[in-house]
Protein backbone atom coordinates (compact mmCIF):
# COMPACT_ATOMS: atom_id res chain seq x y z
CA UNK A 1 0.00 0.00 0.00
CA UNK A 2 1.07 3.45 -0.56
CA UNK A 3 0.40 6.64 0.37
CA UNK A 4 0.88 8.69 -2.73
CA UNK A 5 1.38 13.00 -3.12
CA UNK A 6 0.78 14.73 -6.36
CA UNK A 7 1.40 18.67 -5.87
CA UNK A 8 -0.65 20.30 -8.30
CA UNK A 9 -0.69 24.38 -8.89
CA UNK A 10 -3.20 26.58 -10.62
CA UNK A 11 -1.23 28.90 -13.42
CA UNK A 12 -3.01 31.23 -15.79
CA UNK A 13 -4.22 29.30 -18.96
CA UNK A 14 -0.98 28.89 -21.52
CA UNK A 15 -3.19 30.82 -24.24
CA UNK A 16 -4.18 33.79 -21.54
CA UNK A 17 -2.77 36.65 -22.81
CA UNK A 18 -0.34 38.02 -20.16
CA UNK A 19 -0.78 41.82 -19.04
CA UNK A 20 0.69 44.40 -16.97
CA UNK A 21 -1.13 47.04 -14.34
CA UNK A 22 1.38 49.34 -13.64
CA UNK A 23 4.87 47.35 -12.99
CA UNK A 24 2.75 44.08 -12.24
CA UNK A 25 1.17 41.53 -13.73
CA UNK A 26 -2.44 42.00 -13.53
CA UNK A 27 -4.10 38.38 -13.92
CA UNK A 28 -7.79 39.27 -13.05
CA UNK A 29 -9.15 38.80 -16.02
CA UNK A 30 -6.95 35.64 -16.81
CA UNK A 31 -8.37 31.59 -16.74
CA UNK A 32 -6.80 29.48 -14.40
CA UNK A 33 -5.84 25.90 -14.72
CA UNK A 34 -3.65 23.08 -13.77
CA UNK A 35 -0.60 23.71 -14.53
CA UNK A 36 0.19 21.51 -17.54
CA UNK A 37 2.74 19.44 -16.62
CA UNK A 38 0.75 18.48 -13.15
CA UNK A 39 -1.63 16.70 -15.67
CA UNK A 40 0.92 14.31 -16.02
CA UNK A 41 2.02 14.10 -12.53
CA UNK A 42 -1.15 13.24 -11.37
CA UNK A 43 -2.10 10.48 -14.30
CA UNK A 44 1.52 8.62 -13.20
CA UNK A 45 -0.16 9.41 -9.56
CA UNK A 46 -3.04 7.05 -10.34
CA UNK A 47 -0.83 4.99 -12.47
CA UNK A 48 1.09 4.15 -9.42
CA UNK A 49 -2.14 3.58 -7.35
CA UNK A 50 -3.01 1.17 -10.07
CA UNK A 51 -0.06 -0.60 -9.60
CA UNK A 52 0.70 -0.91 -6.18
CA UNK A 53 -2.25 -0.20 -4.19
CA UNK A 54 -2.97 2.98 -1.74
CA UNK A 55 -4.12 6.33 -1.78
CA UNK A 56 -3.53 9.70 -3.59
CA UNK A 57 -3.31 12.87 -1.84
CA UNK A 58 -3.30 15.91 -3.98
CA UNK A 59 -1.78 19.38 -2.46
CA UNK A 60 -1.66 22.72 -3.66
CA UNK A 61 -0.21 25.60 -1.66
CA UNK A 62 -2.70 28.71 -2.29
CA UNK A 63 -5.17 30.65 -1.69
CA UNK A 64 -9.05 29.56 -1.50
CA UNK A 65 -9.06 30.54 -5.27
CA UNK A 66 -6.71 27.84 -6.35
CA UNK A 67 -9.39 25.11 -4.31
CA UNK A 68 -10.58 24.85 -8.15
CA UNK A 69 -7.34 23.00 -9.23
CA UNK A 70 -8.04 20.39 -6.36
CA UNK A 71 -11.66 19.74 -7.23
CA UNK A 72 -10.11 19.26 -10.93
CA UNK A 73 -7.45 16.77 -9.34
CA UNK A 74 -10.79 15.11 -7.60
CA UNK A 75 -12.79 14.63 -10.86
CA UNK A 76 -9.47 12.81 -12.33
CA UNK A 77 -9.59 10.24 -9.53
CA UNK A 78 -7.31 11.70 -6.28
CA UNK A 79 -8.44 10.43 -3.22
CA UNK A 80 -8.18 13.18 -0.95
CA UNK A 81 -7.34 17.16 -1.13
CA UNK A 82 -5.73 19.16 0.37
CA UNK A 83 -4.91 23.21 0.00
CA UNK A 84 -1.95 24.68 2.43
CA UNK A 85 -2.88 28.15 3.12
CA UNK A 86 -1.38 31.14 1.95
CA UNK A 87 -1.82 34.25 0.04
CA UNK A 88 1.78 35.54 -0.05
CA UNK A 89 4.21 34.87 -3.25
CA UNK A 90 6.71 32.72 -1.50
CA UNK A 91 10.31 31.95 -2.76
CA UNK A 92 11.92 28.88 -3.44
CA UNK A 93 12.98 28.26 0.00
CA UNK A 94 9.67 29.37 1.79
CA UNK A 95 7.45 27.26 -0.38
CA UNK A 96 9.19 23.88 0.10
CA UNK A 97 9.45 24.87 3.67
CA UNK A 98 5.99 24.72 4.08
CA UNK A 99 5.67 21.53 1.86
CA UNK A 100 8.29 19.57 3.46
CA UNK A 101 6.37 19.85 6.79
CA UNK A 102 2.96 18.85 5.41
CA UNK A 103 4.42 16.15 3.35
CA UNK A 104 6.55 15.06 6.39
CA UNK A 105 3.27 14.97 8.93
CA UNK A 106 1.51 12.04 6.06
CA UNK A 107 3.94 9.47 6.35
CA UNK A 108 4.46 9.32 2.35
CA UNK A 109 5.70 6.95 0.42
CA UNK A 110 6.43 9.41 -3.12
CA UNK A 111 5.62 12.98 -4.18
CA UNK A 112 4.97 13.36 -8.03
CA UNK A 113 4.91 16.77 -9.35
CA UNK A 114 5.40 18.64 -12.92
CA UNK A 115 8.82 19.29 -14.17
CA UNK A 116 8.13 23.14 -13.95
CA UNK A 117 5.37 25.55 -13.01
CA UNK A 118 4.06 26.72 -16.49
CA UNK A 119 4.14 30.61 -14.57
CA UNK A 120 7.90 30.12 -12.73
CA UNK A 121 9.04 27.73 -15.55
CA UNK A 122 11.29 27.08 -12.55
CA UNK A 123 11.64 23.62 -12.17
CA UNK A 124 12.74 23.80 -8.58
CA UNK A 125 9.93 22.62 -6.49
CA UNK A 126 10.78 18.78 -6.90
CA UNK A 127 14.38 18.18 -6.59
CA UNK A 128 14.14 20.95 -3.37
CA UNK A 129 11.24 19.11 -1.87
CA UNK A 130 13.61 15.85 -1.89
CA UNK A 131 16.81 17.28 -0.43
CA UNK A 132 14.81 18.92 1.89
CA UNK A 133 12.57 15.48 3.07
CA UNK A 134 16.31 13.83 2.65
CA UNK A 135 14.62 11.59 -0.28
CA UNK A 136 15.86 10.49 -3.66
CA UNK A 137 14.95 12.41 -6.79
CA UNK A 138 14.58 12.39 -10.57
CA UNK A 139 13.35 15.23 -12.62
CA UNK A 140 11.67 15.54 -16.37
CA UNK A 141 10.60 11.77 -16.01
CA UNK A 142 9.49 10.71 -19.29
CA UNK A 143 8.06 7.34 -18.03
CA UNK A 144 7.56 5.32 -14.76
CA UNK A 145 7.40 1.86 -14.14
CA UNK A 146 6.39 0.56 -10.25
CA UNK A 147 7.66 -1.96 -8.39
CA UNK A 148 9.62 -2.21 -5.04
CA UNK A 149 11.86 0.56 -6.18
CA UNK A 150 10.64 2.98 -9.09
CA UNK A 151 12.16 2.26 -12.51
CA UNK A 152 12.30 6.17 -14.22
CA UNK A 153 13.52 7.12 -17.24
CA UNK A 154 14.44 10.84 -18.39
CA UNK A 155 16.55 12.50 -21.17
CA UNK A 156 20.11 12.38 -20.42
CA UNK A 157 23.15 13.69 -22.53
CA UNK A 158 23.30 11.60 -26.31
CA UNK A 159 20.01 9.84 -25.40
CA UNK A 160 17.82 8.61 -22.26
CA UNK A 161 18.92 7.12 -18.89
CA UNK A 162 17.06 4.85 -17.11
CA UNK A 163 16.90 5.21 -13.06
CA UNK A 164 16.66 2.50 -9.73
CA UNK A 165 15.16 4.92 -7.59
CA UNK A 166 14.24 4.14 -4.27
CA UNK A 167 11.62 5.27 -2.56
CA UNK A 168 10.61 7.48 -0.48
CA UNK A 169 11.65 9.67 -3.68
CA UNK A 170 10.20 13.02 -5.47
CA UNK A 171 9.45 12.15 -9.12
CA UNK A 172 9.03 16.01 -11.59
CA UNK A 173 7.00 14.28 -14.28
CA UNK A 174 7.41 15.33 -18.18
CA UNK A 175 4.96 14.52 -21.14
CA UNK A 176 7.05 11.27 -22.52
CA UNK A 177 4.34 9.56 -24.32
CA UNK A 178 1.49 9.44 -21.39
CA UNK A 179 -1.59 9.81 -22.22
CA UNK A 180 -3.48 11.40 -19.61
CA UNK A 181 -7.40 10.36 -18.26
CA UNK A 182 -10.22 12.83 -18.62
CA UNK A 183 -12.77 13.43 -15.60
CA UNK A 184 -15.60 11.31 -16.00
CA UNK A 185 -19.48 12.41 -14.71
CA UNK A 186 -18.89 10.42 -11.46
CA UNK A 187 -15.99 12.33 -10.59
CA UNK A 188 -17.12 15.52 -12.03
CA UNK A 189 -20.17 14.53 -9.28
CA UNK A 190 -17.78 13.17 -6.37
CA UNK A 191 -15.53 16.41 -6.51
CA UNK A 192 -18.55 19.24 -6.17
CA UNK A 193 -19.29 17.48 -2.97
CA UNK A 194 -15.63 17.20 -1.73
CA UNK A 195 -14.15 18.89 1.26
CA UNK A 196 -10.83 20.49 0.60
CA UNK A 197 -8.64 19.96 3.45
CA UNK A 198 -7.28 23.33 4.73
CA UNK A 199 -4.12 23.46 6.88
CA UNK A 200 -2.23 26.46 7.25
CA UNK A 201 1.94 25.97 8.11
CA UNK A 202 4.30 29.12 9.09
CA UNK A 203 6.24 30.04 6.34
CA UNK A 204 9.53 31.68 6.60
CA UNK A 205 10.41 34.88 5.48
CA UNK A 206 11.05 35.14 1.89
CA UNK A 207 14.97 36.46 0.98
CA UNK A 208 14.07 36.37 -3.14
CA UNK A 209 11.27 39.51 -3.47
CA UNK A 210 9.38 40.37 -6.09
CA UNK A 211 10.31 44.25 -7.81
CA UNK A 212 8.74 44.42 -10.46
CA UNK A 213 7.03 42.69 -13.66
CA UNK A 214 7.55 43.72 -16.81
CA UNK A 215 6.83 43.13 -20.62
CA UNK A 216 9.66 41.26 -22.65
CA UNK A 217 12.20 43.22 -24.55
CA UNK A 218 10.28 44.00 -27.90
CA UNK A 219 12.57 42.62 -30.66
CA UNK A 220 13.67 45.01 -33.41
CA UNK A 221 11.19 44.34 -36.51
CA UNK A 222 13.07 41.71 -38.73
CA UNK A 223 13.84 41.68 -42.37
CA UNK A 224 11.45 39.91 -44.43
CA UNK A 225 11.44 38.35 -47.97
CA UNK A 226 9.91 37.07 -50.76
CA UNK A 227 10.30 33.74 -52.27
CA UNK A 228 12.53 30.88 -51.50
CA UNK A 229 15.39 32.36 -53.81
CA UNK A 230 15.72 34.76 -51.06
CA UNK A 231 17.14 32.05 -48.92
CA UNK A 232 20.19 32.36 -50.32
CA UNK A 233 20.64 35.93 -49.21
CA UNK A 234 19.90 34.64 -45.06
CA UNK A 235 22.10 32.13 -45.32
CA UNK A 236 25.01 34.62 -46.24
CA UNK A 237 23.31 37.04 -43.41
CA UNK A 238 23.27 34.38 -40.86
CA UNK A 239 27.08 34.12 -41.30
CA UNK A 240 27.96 37.96 -41.74
CA UNK A 241 25.43 39.96 -40.14
CA UNK A 242 24.30 37.25 -37.17
CA UNK A 243 27.44 35.67 -36.53
CA UNK A 244 25.74 32.18 -35.94
CA UNK A 245 26.99 29.93 -38.50
CA UNK B 1 33.45 38.61 2.86
CA UNK B 2 31.26 36.13 1.27
CA UNK B 3 32.23 34.68 -2.03
CA UNK B 4 30.74 33.90 -5.83
CA UNK B 5 30.98 29.97 -6.73
CA UNK B 6 30.37 29.12 -10.04
CA UNK B 7 29.62 25.26 -10.68
CA UNK B 8 31.50 24.28 -13.92
CA UNK B 9 29.15 23.17 -16.38
CA UNK B 10 30.13 19.53 -17.12
CA UNK B 11 28.60 18.02 -20.58
CA UNK B 12 29.67 14.13 -21.18
CA UNK B 13 32.80 14.22 -19.01
CA UNK B 14 34.37 17.93 -19.91
CA UNK B 15 33.60 21.58 -19.05
CA UNK B 16 31.38 23.05 -21.40
CA UNK B 17 32.13 26.45 -22.56
CA UNK B 18 29.14 27.86 -21.21
CA UNK B 19 31.09 28.23 -18.04
CA UNK B 20 32.70 30.93 -19.23
CA UNK B 21 29.56 33.19 -19.24
CA UNK B 22 28.90 31.76 -15.91
CA UNK B 23 31.88 33.46 -15.16
CA UNK B 24 31.11 36.53 -16.54
CA UNK B 25 27.44 36.63 -14.83
CA UNK B 26 28.96 35.91 -11.31
CA UNK B 27 31.19 39.32 -11.77
CA UNK B 28 28.29 41.09 -12.24
CA UNK B 29 27.36 39.69 -8.58
CA UNK B 30 30.27 41.94 -8.05
CA UNK B 31 33.39 39.73 -7.59
CA UNK B 32 35.74 37.01 -9.17
CA UNK B 33 34.32 34.09 -8.78
CA UNK B 34 35.74 30.75 -7.32
CA UNK B 35 34.84 28.13 -10.14
CA UNK B 36 33.92 24.52 -8.85
CA UNK B 37 34.64 21.66 -11.38
CA UNK B 38 32.64 18.55 -10.49
CA UNK B 39 34.88 15.53 -11.95
CA UNK B 40 36.33 12.39 -11.61
CA UNK B 41 39.56 13.12 -12.85
CA UNK B 42 41.28 16.34 -11.52
CA UNK B 43 42.25 16.89 -15.20
CA UNK B 44 38.74 17.65 -16.40
CA UNK B 45 39.57 20.89 -14.46
CA UNK B 46 42.20 22.21 -16.75
CA UNK B 47 39.18 22.92 -19.46
CA UNK B 48 38.19 26.45 -16.88
CA UNK B 49 41.77 27.14 -15.87
CA UNK B 50 41.99 28.77 -19.81
CA UNK B 51 39.08 31.30 -18.88
CA UNK B 52 39.57 33.65 -17.19
CA UNK B 53 38.29 36.22 -14.26
CA UNK B 54 38.20 33.37 -11.52
CA UNK B 55 39.47 33.78 -8.58
CA UNK B 56 40.26 29.88 -7.89
CA UNK B 57 39.38 26.72 -9.52
CA UNK B 58 38.72 23.28 -7.10
CA UNK B 59 38.63 20.35 -8.89
CA UNK B 60 36.03 18.66 -6.87
CA UNK B 61 36.80 15.29 -7.14
CA UNK B 62 34.03 11.76 -6.83
CA UNK B 63 33.65 9.05 -7.91
CA UNK B 64 29.71 10.68 -7.33
CA UNK B 65 30.30 12.56 -10.41
CA UNK B 66 30.29 9.53 -12.57
CA UNK B 67 26.78 9.61 -13.27
CA UNK B 68 24.40 12.15 -12.48
CA UNK B 69 22.72 12.00 -9.26
CA UNK B 70 20.86 15.21 -7.61
CA UNK B 71 21.60 13.91 -4.17
CA UNK B 72 25.06 12.83 -4.56
CA UNK B 73 26.13 15.51 -6.76
CA UNK B 74 23.94 18.12 -4.31
CA UNK B 75 25.93 16.64 -0.90
CA UNK B 76 29.47 16.72 -3.08
CA UNK B 77 29.24 20.39 -3.91
CA UNK B 78 27.60 21.40 -1.05
CA UNK B 79 30.49 20.33 0.72
CA UNK B 80 33.60 22.07 -1.11
CA UNK B 81 31.50 25.11 -2.16
CA UNK B 82 32.37 28.62 0.52
CA UNK B 83 29.58 30.10 1.22
CA UNK B 84 27.95 32.89 -0.96
CA UNK B 85 25.67 33.05 -4.11
CA UNK B 86 26.04 30.90 -6.25
CA UNK B 87 25.46 30.51 -10.03
CA UNK B 88 24.95 27.48 -12.21
CA UNK B 89 24.06 27.12 -15.95
CA UNK B 90 20.07 26.84 -17.05
CA UNK B 91 20.57 23.22 -18.44
CA UNK B 92 17.76 20.67 -17.02
CA UNK B 93 20.23 19.05 -15.02
CA UNK B 94 22.04 21.93 -13.59
CA UNK B 95 18.49 23.34 -12.70
CA UNK B 96 17.91 20.40 -10.37
CA UNK B 97 21.54 20.19 -8.63
CA UNK B 98 20.78 24.21 -8.53
CA UNK B 99 17.32 23.43 -6.60
CA UNK B 100 18.61 20.82 -4.53
CA UNK B 101 22.05 22.83 -3.70
CA UNK B 102 19.60 25.32 -2.34
CA UNK B 103 17.34 23.39 -0.53
CA UNK B 104 20.61 22.17 1.18
CA UNK B 105 21.28 25.48 2.36
CA UNK B 106 18.34 26.51 3.49
CA UNK B 107 18.18 29.32 0.73
CA UNK B 108 16.37 29.90 -2.62
CA UNK B 109 17.08 29.44 -6.20
CA UNK B 110 16.32 31.63 -9.14
CA UNK B 111 16.03 29.58 -12.44
CA UNK B 112 16.61 30.85 -15.94
CA UNK B 113 18.54 34.17 -14.82
CA UNK B 114 18.73 36.80 -18.08
CA UNK B 115 20.13 39.79 -16.98
CA UNK B 116 21.98 40.67 -13.39
CA UNK B 117 21.89 44.22 -12.11
CA UNK B 118 23.06 44.53 -8.84
CA UNK B 119 21.38 42.14 -6.76
CA UNK B 120 18.41 42.60 -8.78
CA UNK B 121 17.64 39.50 -11.19
CA UNK B 122 15.30 39.15 -14.48
CA UNK B 123 13.84 35.95 -15.30
CA UNK B 124 11.67 35.32 -17.85
CA UNK B 125 7.85 34.09 -16.46
CA UNK B 126 4.76 32.79 -18.00
CA UNK B 127 6.96 31.03 -20.66
CA UNK B 128 8.51 33.92 -21.60
CA UNK B 129 5.38 36.20 -21.92
CA UNK B 130 6.25 38.46 -19.29
CA UNK B 131 9.79 39.24 -17.32
CA UNK B 132 10.05 39.23 -13.56
CA UNK B 133 12.78 41.32 -11.80
CA UNK B 134 13.52 40.00 -8.06
CA UNK B 135 15.86 41.36 -5.45
CA UNK B 136 18.07 39.10 -3.49
CA UNK B 137 18.10 40.07 -0.08
CA UNK B 138 20.43 36.69 1.10
CA UNK B 139 22.32 34.02 -0.15
CA UNK B 140 21.25 32.15 -3.56
CA UNK B 141 21.43 29.93 -5.74
CA UNK B 142 20.82 31.21 -9.41
CA UNK B 143 21.18 29.52 -12.97
CA UNK B 144 21.73 31.44 -16.11
CA UNK B 145 20.47 30.62 -19.67
CA UNK B 146 23.11 29.99 -21.64
CA UNK B 147 23.86 32.35 -24.80
CA UNK B 148 22.82 35.38 -22.73
CA UNK B 149 25.74 36.87 -20.95
CA UNK B 150 29.33 37.34 -22.75
CA UNK B 151 31.65 34.60 -22.43
CA UNK B 152 34.87 35.77 -20.37
CA UNK B 153 37.51 35.88 -22.49
CA UNK B 154 40.20 32.94 -22.78
CA UNK B 155 43.73 33.09 -21.95
CA UNK B 156 43.56 33.31 -18.64
CA UNK B 157 46.15 30.62 -16.55
CA UNK B 158 44.06 30.40 -12.99
CA UNK B 159 45.45 28.27 -10.80
CA UNK B 160 43.62 24.48 -9.51
CA UNK B 161 43.13 23.02 -6.13
CA UNK B 162 41.96 19.78 -6.47
CA UNK B 163 40.24 18.72 -3.72
CA UNK B 164 38.52 15.32 -2.70
CA UNK B 165 34.46 15.06 -1.55
CA UNK B 166 31.78 12.40 -1.84
CA UNK B 167 28.43 12.20 -0.68
CA UNK B 168 25.58 9.61 -0.67
CA UNK B 169 23.97 8.72 -4.05
CA UNK B 170 20.65 8.35 -3.88
CA UNK B 171 19.61 6.99 -7.63
CA UNK B 172 21.64 4.55 -9.34
CA UNK B 173 21.75 4.20 -13.98
CA UNK B 174 20.79 0.96 -15.01
CA UNK B 175 21.34 1.84 -18.14
CA UNK B 176 22.09 4.54 -20.98
CA UNK B 177 19.98 3.98 -24.12
CA UNK B 178 21.38 5.62 -26.82
CA UNK B 179 19.93 7.97 -29.42
CA UNK B 180 19.57 5.89 -32.64
CA UNK B 181 21.22 8.56 -34.77
CA UNK B 182 24.34 10.55 -33.35
CA UNK B 183 22.38 14.06 -34.20
CA UNK B 184 21.96 16.20 -30.82
CA UNK B 185 18.78 16.58 -29.46
CA UNK B 186 17.11 20.45 -29.10
CA UNK B 187 17.64 21.06 -25.42
CA UNK B 188 22.04 20.27 -26.19
CA UNK B 189 22.04 22.10 -29.91
CA UNK B 190 23.14 26.01 -30.63
CA UNK B 191 21.91 25.67 -33.65
CA UNK B 192 18.00 24.13 -34.18
CA UNK B 193 15.89 23.74 -37.66
CA UNK B 194 12.07 22.54 -36.76
CA UNK B 195 9.64 21.29 -38.49
CA UNK B 196 5.90 21.84 -38.21
CA UNK B 197 2.49 20.69 -39.79
CA UNK B 198 3.19 22.68 -43.14
CA UNK B 199 6.15 20.18 -43.69
CA UNK B 200 3.06 17.90 -45.09
CA UNK B 201 4.59 14.48 -44.15
CA UNK B 202 7.06 12.77 -42.09
CA UNK B 203 9.35 11.86 -44.82
CA UNK B 204 9.96 15.52 -45.80
CA UNK B 205 12.17 15.80 -42.41
CA UNK B 206 14.76 14.57 -44.25
CA UNK B 207 15.28 18.21 -45.89
CA UNK B 208 15.24 19.40 -42.35
CA UNK B 209 17.74 16.64 -41.14
CA UNK B 210 20.26 17.07 -44.33
CA UNK B 211 20.08 20.85 -43.37
CA UNK B 212 21.19 20.07 -39.96
CA UNK B 213 23.89 17.70 -40.66
CA UNK B 214 25.27 20.60 -42.56
CA UNK B 215 25.14 23.05 -39.75
CA UNK B 216 25.69 20.09 -36.84
CA UNK B 217 22.75 21.56 -35.86
CA UNK B 218 19.53 19.42 -34.13
CA UNK B 219 15.93 19.16 -35.74
CA UNK B 220 12.94 19.69 -33.77
CA UNK B 221 9.16 20.15 -34.37
CA UNK B 222 6.07 21.76 -33.39
CA UNK B 223 3.42 19.83 -31.34
CA UNK B 224 1.42 19.90 -34.08
CA UNK B 225 3.96 17.66 -36.23
CA UNK B 226 4.71 14.97 -33.06
CA UNK B 227 0.87 14.60 -32.69
CA UNK B 228 0.31 13.77 -36.04
CA UNK B 229 3.20 11.67 -37.05
CA UNK B 230 4.20 9.20 -35.19
CA UNK B 231 7.55 9.20 -36.43
CA UNK B 232 8.23 12.15 -35.13
CA UNK B 233 9.08 11.87 -31.10
CA UNK B 234 8.02 14.10 -28.36
CA UNK B 235 11.68 14.43 -27.62
CA UNK B 236 11.74 16.87 -30.73
CA UNK B 237 9.11 18.72 -29.48
CA UNK B 238 9.89 22.46 -28.85
CA UNK B 239 7.65 24.36 -26.82
CA UNK B 240 5.23 24.90 -24.00
CA UNK B 241 4.91 21.01 -23.37
CA UNK B 242 7.90 20.08 -24.83
CA UNK B 243 11.78 21.80 -24.72
CA UNK B 244 12.72 25.22 -23.70
CA UNK B 245 15.62 26.08 -25.91
CA UNK B 246 17.89 28.46 -26.03
CA UNK B 247 19.64 28.23 -29.22
CA UNK B 248 22.01 31.07 -30.81
CA UNK B 249 19.73 30.07 -34.44
CA UNK B 250 16.42 29.00 -34.49
CA UNK B 251 14.94 28.03 -37.90
CA UNK B 252 11.15 27.59 -37.75
CA UNK B 253 9.62 25.45 -41.30
CA UNK B 254 6.56 25.14 -41.46
CA UNK B 255 5.00 26.12 -38.17
CA UNK B 256 2.63 29.27 -37.55
CA UNK B 257 4.30 30.30 -34.06
CA UNK B 258 1.70 29.36 -32.01
CA UNK B 259 2.04 31.00 -28.41
CA UNK B 260 2.70 27.32 -27.26
CA UNK B 261 5.37 26.80 -29.45
CA UNK B 262 6.82 30.67 -29.13
CA UNK B 263 7.09 29.36 -25.15
CA UNK B 264 9.99 27.28 -25.96
CA UNK B 265 11.72 29.09 -28.70
CA UNK B 266 11.38 32.86 -28.30
CA UNK B 267 14.54 33.66 -26.39
CA UNK B 268 16.40 32.49 -28.81
CA UNK B 269 18.95 34.74 -30.00
CA UNK B 270 18.43 34.96 -33.69
CA UNK B 271 15.17 33.41 -35.56
CA UNK B 272 14.52 32.68 -38.89
CA UNK B 273 11.17 31.85 -40.21
CA UNK B 274 10.01 30.06 -43.37
CA UNK B 275 6.19 29.97 -44.23
CA UNK B 276 3.97 30.02 -46.77
CA UNK B 277 1.83 32.51 -45.05
CA UNK B 278 3.10 36.32 -44.70
CA UNK B 279 0.58 36.32 -41.91
CA UNK B 280 2.01 33.79 -39.82
CA UNK B 281 2.15 35.03 -36.18
CA UNK B 282 5.90 33.16 -35.88
CA UNK B 283 6.82 36.35 -38.98
CA UNK B 284 6.68 38.81 -35.73
CA UNK B 285 9.12 37.22 -33.69
CA UNK B 286 11.27 36.62 -36.73
CA UNK B 287 15.18 38.33 -37.34
CA UNK B 288 14.87 36.72 -40.88
CA UNK B 289 11.70 35.96 -42.44
CA UNK B 290 10.87 34.24 -45.91
CA UNK B 291 7.16 34.14 -47.28
CA UNK B 292 8.06 31.18 -49.71
CA UNK B 293 6.88 27.44 -49.21
CA UNK B 294 9.77 25.11 -47.96
CA UNK B 295 9.82 22.96 -51.22
CA UNK B 296 11.09 26.42 -52.56
CA UNK B 297 13.13 27.65 -49.69
CA UNK B 298 14.91 24.66 -48.43
CA UNK B 299 16.52 23.55 -51.42
CA UNK B 300 18.31 26.81 -52.04
CA UNK B 301 19.13 27.35 -48.00
CA UNK B 302 20.94 23.75 -48.30
CA UNK B 303 22.92 24.51 -51.10
CA UNK B 304 23.64 27.62 -50.41
CA UNK B 305 24.68 26.25 -46.50
CA UNK B 306 26.56 23.33 -48.04
CA UNK B 307 29.04 26.00 -50.49
CA UNK B 308 29.67 27.95 -47.28
CA UNK B 309 30.53 25.55 -44.76
CA UNK B 310 32.38 23.34 -47.33
C1 LIG C 1 -1.68 23.16 -23.35
C2 LIG C 1 -1.09 23.25 -24.73
C3 LIG C 1 0.26 22.96 -24.87
C4 LIG C 1 0.86 23.04 -26.14
N1 LIG C 1 2.20 22.79 -26.23
C5 LIG C 1 2.80 22.94 -27.43
C6 LIG C 1 4.21 22.74 -27.58
O1 LIG C 1 4.91 22.38 -26.63
N2 LIG C 1 4.76 22.95 -28.78
C7 LIG C 1 4.04 23.32 -29.88
O2 LIG C 1 4.64 23.49 -30.96
N3 LIG C 1 2.72 23.47 -29.78
C8 LIG C 1 2.07 23.29 -28.60
N4 LIG C 1 0.73 23.43 -28.53
C9 LIG C 1 -0.03 23.50 -29.80
C10 LIG C 1 -0.06 24.86 -30.44
O3 LIG C 1 -1.17 25.58 -29.93
C11 LIG C 1 -0.22 24.74 -31.98
O4 LIG C 1 -1.36 23.96 -32.27
C12 LIG C 1 0.98 24.09 -32.68
O5 LIG C 1 2.18 24.71 -32.27
C13 LIG C 1 0.81 24.22 -34.18
O6 LIG C 1 1.85 23.56 -34.83
P1 LIG C 1 2.27 23.96 -36.31
O7 LIG C 1 2.69 25.38 -36.32
O8 LIG C 1 3.24 22.96 -36.79
O9 LIG C 1 0.93 23.72 -37.13
P2 LIG C 1 -0.09 24.73 -37.79
O10 LIG C 1 -0.57 25.72 -36.82
O11 LIG C 1 -1.04 23.89 -38.52
O12 LIG C 1 0.79 25.55 -38.83
C14 LIG C 1 1.35 25.03 -39.99
C15 LIG C 1 2.03 26.17 -40.71
O13 LIG C 1 2.70 25.67 -41.85
C16 LIG C 1 2.52 26.59 -42.92
N5 LIG C 1 2.67 25.84 -44.15
C17 LIG C 1 1.80 24.95 -44.71
N6 LIG C 1 2.33 24.41 -45.83
C18 LIG C 1 3.56 24.96 -45.98
C19 LIG C 1 4.60 24.79 -46.94
N7 LIG C 1 4.48 23.95 -47.96
N8 LIG C 1 5.72 25.53 -46.78
C20 LIG C 1 5.86 26.41 -45.74
N9 LIG C 1 4.89 26.60 -44.82
C21 LIG C 1 3.78 25.87 -44.93
C22 LIG C 1 1.16 27.17 -42.71
O14 LIG C 1 1.06 28.46 -43.32
C23 LIG C 1 1.07 27.26 -41.19
O15 LIG C 1 1.51 28.52 -40.69
C24 LIG C 1 0.09 23.36 -27.28
C25 LIG C 1 -1.26 23.63 -27.13
C26 LIG C 1 -1.86 23.58 -25.88
C27 LIG C 1 -3.33 23.90 -25.76
N1 LIG D 1 2.14 26.54 -5.04
C1 LIG D 1 2.25 25.25 -5.40
N2 LIG D 1 1.34 24.34 -4.97
C2 LIG D 1 1.42 23.04 -5.32
N3 LIG D 1 2.39 22.55 -6.11
C3 LIG D 1 3.32 23.40 -6.57
C4 LIG D 1 3.32 24.79 -6.24
N4 LIG D 1 4.36 25.36 -6.85
C5 LIG D 1 4.99 24.37 -7.54
N5 LIG D 1 4.36 23.20 -7.37
C6 LIG D 1 4.69 21.88 -7.98
O1 LIG D 1 6.04 21.90 -8.39
C7 LIG D 1 6.14 21.81 -9.80
C8 LIG D 1 7.28 22.63 -10.31
O2 LIG D 1 7.08 24.00 -9.99
P1 LIG D 1 8.25 25.06 -10.16
O3 LIG D 1 9.37 24.61 -9.29
O4 LIG D 1 7.66 26.37 -9.75
O5 LIG D 1 8.61 25.03 -11.62
C9 LIG D 1 4.78 22.23 -10.31
O6 LIG D 1 4.52 21.67 -11.59
C10 LIG D 1 3.87 21.65 -9.23
O7 LIG D 1 3.70 20.26 -9.40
Amino acid sequence: MSNIIVLVKQVPDTNARIVLSGDRVDLSAVKKVMSPYDEFAVETALQHREANGGEVTAITVGDAGADKVLKDAKAIGVDHIVRIDSSESLDSNALQTVLASVVKSMNANVVYCGKSAADTGAGSTGPGLAERLGWASVSNSISVSFGEQLSVITPSAGGNARYNVPLPAVVSCDKGDMKVRKPNVKGIMQAKRAKVDVQTVDAPASTVSVVSHSMPPAKPAGKSYEGGAAAAEVAQLLRDEANVI
Amino acid sequence: MSETIVIAEIVKGAVHSTTAELITAAQALGSQPVVIVPCTDAGTADGASEMSGASRIIAAKSDVFANYDAAGWAAAIDAVAPSGVIVASASPQSKDLAARIAARRGISVVQDVVKIDGHNLTSPIYSGKAMQTVALSGDAVLTVRPNVFDAAPSGGSTEISVVDTTGDMATAVQEFMARASSRLDVAEANIIISGGRGMGSPDNFVHLESIADTLGAAVGASRAAVDTWESIPHSMQVGQTGKTVNPNLYIAVGISGAIQHLAGMRSSKYIVAINKDADAPIFQHADYGIVATWEEALPVLQSTLSSMMA
